[in-house]
């Protein structure tokens, strides 16, 4: 019996007081995530049971247990109380995947500071905007990656402390920043957790608007009582699962449930730090007797490319419930993962601004192979007519995906930007940017986004960001940015670009400006292709019109024209 | 068939696009794809700068992650390709 029962009993008789009388928390309690996945646990008697198994690229392995995280926690949040940092303030984690990344988000909680994690992988532009916008008071990184924080120092005036985890002392200590070792540092028994309540501020994620800059999306720690009960009920977490979330707490899925739900569950979770390859996961998988998997549609497909055989080659036995988020899950993968590993992928929905799985397939449902499943109990989503910003009357037709916003771990507000928060509203309706329509029985099917943003292997790339870094590049005059269909990633970033005078399309320039984009912002948003054209296609009032070059990259029709110049 | 300074040219192109000026050097057998070096996205601009700079060209499956894991390995691959033009 799956831990939800029956889905349709559920929505009989949903309440999220569910969630928070097993979390033992009323209305008006003191709620702190950091508390919450830690001390709470071993109070109830697991703190001798493991937390969390890591290994890293080099095999390098660690193991904690909830009694140690609940230390280490404790140690990391009274570090950064010890620097003079306030609860409130916005402390970024820019790091790989290593222990230190998952205890000082938990520790980061405990002190009452805001975590805002940051995918190790960006550049010294994208890092600058997200500390920038959210006043980041410090940065907690490895020595590999302190150098891209340097390079924008002068220009963040709030950023007082870059905390080095694992400084060496091979090279001096540089402006503003300090050694922090977890290993060596004195493990702190007693810690004051900061009694932050239901909607006290806890995570900003970053996450990419079609014109503007990157949005800081803004949760609270209430947004425990969804994450819990959904990782519970939609990932069918139980007490004896080795769980394995193969998302990077750079993202969301990362933290919420690479982190706090699963903590939170009390779950024996396992983090494997090393780049994508088939024969590694599949190892590990069996290494680590891993039970429940959540991984990405991106992964998936890259698993079927390396082929059926590889499979066979190990111990899979172990897995019990397998699910997946970030994009849309193909039929053709969800059929493969029963073929090879005897049991579908169940496809789950969200953002980052939901914060919480809001549609899914659930254990005991059928799986309808392609499709997003059913919204979760208490959520009440709907395809609208975008033109009245009502569900449609019928099922069928394809519109907008607007969710009733009450749901506990919903974003508050983009970070100093409400108006753009109060944009994401029509008619009462939250609008997620997503398209889809609903078949006969309440199923939601993925039709693709409702604006420009690029899905890229499960993550959102602004093109207007791209193409403003572009045009930082010298040879570079103008550009548009687009998606284009890939196998593997969902959609890639393809930029056309027109050059200055005194420059001529070339393979070398060609790398090179994949290079100056990669590094700039990241390898997510480096065009995989870059299209060297003598003009851009623009309206008369000088917009350019990328929706003609998407349509052209899709083979779709390209609509009306009548707005365009020289048509 | 062995390219005399392949081995080099790959380390410094990889050492000055994919590292930070003050990290620690690499060695023909460091993970670059399994260290977290390089990752997917990225194989595609080193994939890209191989090709331009021995004029060959490397299909998607033979660009695996297990064949761009390290300076030692990319050789072998290019000096495969540049043996069958």
């Amino acid at each position: 019996m799956s831990n939800i029962g029956s889905y349709d009993e559920r929505l009989k008789n949903f309440s999220w007081q569910i969630a928070e009388k097993e979390l033992g928390w009323k209305p008006g309690d003191v709620l702190n995530i950091g508390w919450h996945c830690t001390d709470r646990i071993c109070a109830q008697g697991k703190g001798s049971k493991v937390a969390l198994h890591w290994e890293g690229f080099t095999g390098a392995e660690k193991t904690y247990t909830y009694n140690d995280i609940r230390l280490a926690t404790n140690t990391i949040g009274a570090f950064l109380r010890g620097l003079g940092l306030q609860p409130g303030e916005r402390v970024c984690l820019f790091m790989d995947r290593i222990p230190e990344l998952y205890l000082g988000f938990l520790g980061i909680l405990k002190m009452g500071g805001i975590a805002q994690p940051l995918f190790s992988a960006f550049g010294d532009e994208s890092l600058f905007v997200r500390l920038s916008n959210a006043e980041t008071s410090a940065v907690v990184t490895q020595k590999k990656h302190a150098p891209k924080v340097r390079k924008i120092l002068d220009k963040l005036p709030h950023l007082r402390h870059i905390i080095v985890v694992d400084y060496d002392g091979v090279a001096p200590l540089k402006d503003r920043e300090v050694a922090f070792s977890l290993e060596k540092a004195a493990p702190v028994e007693k810690f004051g957790v900061h009694p932050t309540l239901a909607e006290s501020p806890s995570v900003l994620h970053y996450t990419s608007g079609t014109t503007g800059m990157p949005k800081g999306v803004q949760h609270v720690h209430y947004s425990l009582i969804s994450q819990y009960l959904t990782a519970k009920w939609v990932l069918d977490l139980r007490d004896d699962d080795i769980y394995w979330c193969t998302a990077d707490p750079g993202w969301v899925t990362g933290t919420s449930y690479g982190i706090i739900a699963p903590f939170a569950l009390g779950v024996t979770q396992c983090v494997l730090d090393a780049g994508f390859s088939a024969e590694a996961w599949y190892k590990w998988i069996e290494k680590r007797r891993v039970s429940m998997w959540y991984s990405a549609p991106t992964a998936i497909r890259s698993l079927m490319k390396a082929g059926d055989e590889i499979v066979k080659k190990f111990d899979l036995s172990s897995l019990r419930h397998l699910a997946s988020v970030g994009e849309p899950l193909n039929s053709e993968a969800v059929v493969w993962s029963e073929k090879v590993f005897g049991k579908p992928f169940y496809d789950t929905y969200w953002q980052t601004e939901t914060g919480c799985i809001v549609i899914g397939n659930y254990p005991g449902m059928e799986v309808r192979p392609g499709s997003m499943g059913k919204p979760f109990p208490g959520i009440t989503g709907a395809v609208l007519d975008p033109s009245k910003n009502e569900p449609y009357p019928a099922h069928g037709k394809i519109g907008l995906v607007g969710l009733k916003y009450d749901w506990p771990s919903r974003m508050r507000t983009y970070w100093n930007n409400k108006e753009a928060f109060e944009k994401k509203f029509r008619g009462g309706w939250y609008i997620t940017g997503d398209r889809s329509k609903l078949d006969k029985d309440g199923y939601f099917w993925f039709a693709g986004r409702d604006d420009d943003i690029i899905n890229t292997a499960g993550h959102l790339v602004s093109p207007f960001e791209v193409e403003s870094a572009l045009l930082e590049h010298p040879a570079v005059a103008e550009s548009a940015v687009v998606s284009k269909p890939d196998p593997i990633n969902l959609e890639v970033v393809k930029a056309f670009v027109t050059l200055k005078p005194g420059f001529a399309p070339s393979k070398d320039l060609d790398l090179d400006i994949m290079n100056f984009i990669r590094k700039k912002l990241s390898p997510l948003a480096m065009p995989q292709e870059i299209e060297f054209v003598p003009s851009l296609p623009k309206t008369r009032s000088g917009k350019i019109m990328r929706r003609i070059l998407h349509a052209k990259e899709w083979g779709e029709e390209i609509g009306d024209t009548s707005t365009l110049e020289n048509d | 068939m062995a390219i005399e300074g392949l081995k080099d040219i790959v380390l410094k192109y990889v050492t000055k696009e994919y590292l930070e000026d003050d990290s620690e050097p690499l060695t023909y057998d460091t993970p670059l794809i399994s260290g977290g070096i390089v990752d997917s996205f990225s194989m595609v601009s080193l994939k890209r700068f191989l090709e331009n700079k021995y004029a060959i060209q490397i299909p998607d499956d033979k660009a695996t992650p297990e064949a761009f894991d390290s300076v030692n390995k990319i050789a072998t691959l290019v000096e495969e390709f540049v043996a069958k033009k």
